[in-house]
């Protein structure tokens, strides 16, 4: 795929549908600016019922970060992971992928700009940006919205894909890009 | 299940901070995180305005349903419990398809939406339901076809072949989310936490 095609889609997607939703709408008899407004309305209520959730969720994944925490974990686990061809630099990024998609972003850009983005740990760090989401972030808000509480197994469902993905990342880059 | 992975987060965090005797930075990062959640929050509104309210065009147009019938024999395995024709179906595929599209801002209030129609059929518990359940495994393990943030990172990096990396992330999403609906399917079936009929 090339990036002038890439860049065409993600240029076009949202002006695409802002037209042609209004306009089959209007097509078909709706009311459309009343109907705008209407859905519009819930969009408030719904962001606020979010506050609780995603304050308590924040609070804790950057307390566990900014004391060094993360860090520690990292650490502790390099031993074990360096044996099977993940670079250390990379730990940091696939503890924090399920926690927060801001950090992540954050700092696959810094491993970019220090090993260079065709590097095997520049290359790693985007895949793994590409794949997969911010199970936390996303668990937190989706259920937020709608007041649930309990989870059930939803986290174990979100987590092991979360590690699938990380090793499959590994994987395929070490045999493509090694 | 949450409760331990919250505990865990904080408490690790401020044994860490006080062995390495800067307790100081967990009241930093505590209170500046909390003002920050709510500022997502509020960023969120007026996209999550703008999205439903269009959002509410396409469904009285008949087009939330049209795209539910649509694709209703893959929908209906992937989830069971959710009538056919019914809205959440319609909601569920527009928040897929906007994750696939790598629509983020889109995603988010198509999700919502289909949370609140899913938390109608759930008799509106604090208890997630199954169909919830799949849904989250399928949009936490998405394929995004156009990872456009990070394309912009390598080509801002001057990298010889920015799109290079959109075939390994389609290999790794797609084996994360065999893993995760194959697992979501034998909790729902198998697993103490399934719910007994």
């Amino acid at each position: 795929m090339s990036l002038a095609f890439l860049d065409t889609i993600s240029r076009w997607a949202i002006p695409f549908l802002l037209l042609v939703i209004p306009l089959v709408g209007f097509l078909r008899k709706v009311p459309v600016y009343e109907a705008f407004v209407e859905g519009a309305e819930e969009g408030f209520t719904t962001a606020v019922k979010i506050i609780p959730f995603l304050v308590g969720m924040m609070v804790a994944i950057s307390v566990f970060r900014a004391s060094g925490a993360m860090e520690a974990l990292s650490h502790a686990v390099e031993a074990l992971t360096s044996r099977v061809g993940i670079p250390s630099e990379i730990l940091p990024l696939a503890i924090m992928r399920p926690l927060s998609g801001s950090a992540v972003l954050g700092m696959a850009t810094e491993l970019m700009k220090t090993h260079g983005p065709d590097s095997l740990i520049g290359r790693l760090a985007s895949v793994m940006q590409g794949t997969t989401d911010t199970t936390f972030f996303v668990l937190t808000i989706y259920f937020g919205s709608v007041g649930i509480k309990k989870y059930r197994y939803s986290i174990v469902t979100g987590l092991t894909a979360d590690v699938t993905g990380f090793i499959a990342s590994v994987y395929i880059c070490n045999l493509l890009f090694k | 299940m949450l409760n331990v992975i919250w505990l865990l987060l904080l408490a690790s965090g401020i044994i860490v901070a006080a062995i390495n005797g800067n307790v100081e930075v967990v009241t930093e990062a505590a209170l500046s995180s909390a003002r920050g959640a709510v500022k997502v929050c509020f960023d969120l509104i007026g996209i999550m305005a703008l999205w439903l309210g269009i959002m509410k065009i396409a469904e009285k147009a008949g087009m939330v349903q049209g795209i539910a019938r649509l694709m209703k024999p893959l929908i209906r395995r992937l989830f069971p419990t959710i009538p056919t024709d019914h809205p959440a179906m319609g909601a569920v595929i527009l928040n897929l398809s906007a994750n696939m599209l790598g629509l983020g801002n889109a995603a988010t209030p198509f999700g919502m939406k289909a949370m609140q129609e899913l938390q109608r059929l759930n008799g509106d518990s604090d208890e997630a339901s199954e169909a919830m359940c799949t849904f989250l495994a399928i949009n936490t393990s998405c394929i995004t076809l156009v990872p456009a943030t990070i394309i912009g990172v390598r080509v801002s990096f001057a990298s010889a072949n920015p799109t290079e990396i959109v075939g390994p992330c389609i290999f790794a999403t797609a084996v994360a989310m065999t893993i995760a609906i194959t697992l979501d399917y034998w909790f729902r079936r198998y697993s103490p936490w399934r719910r007994i009929p």
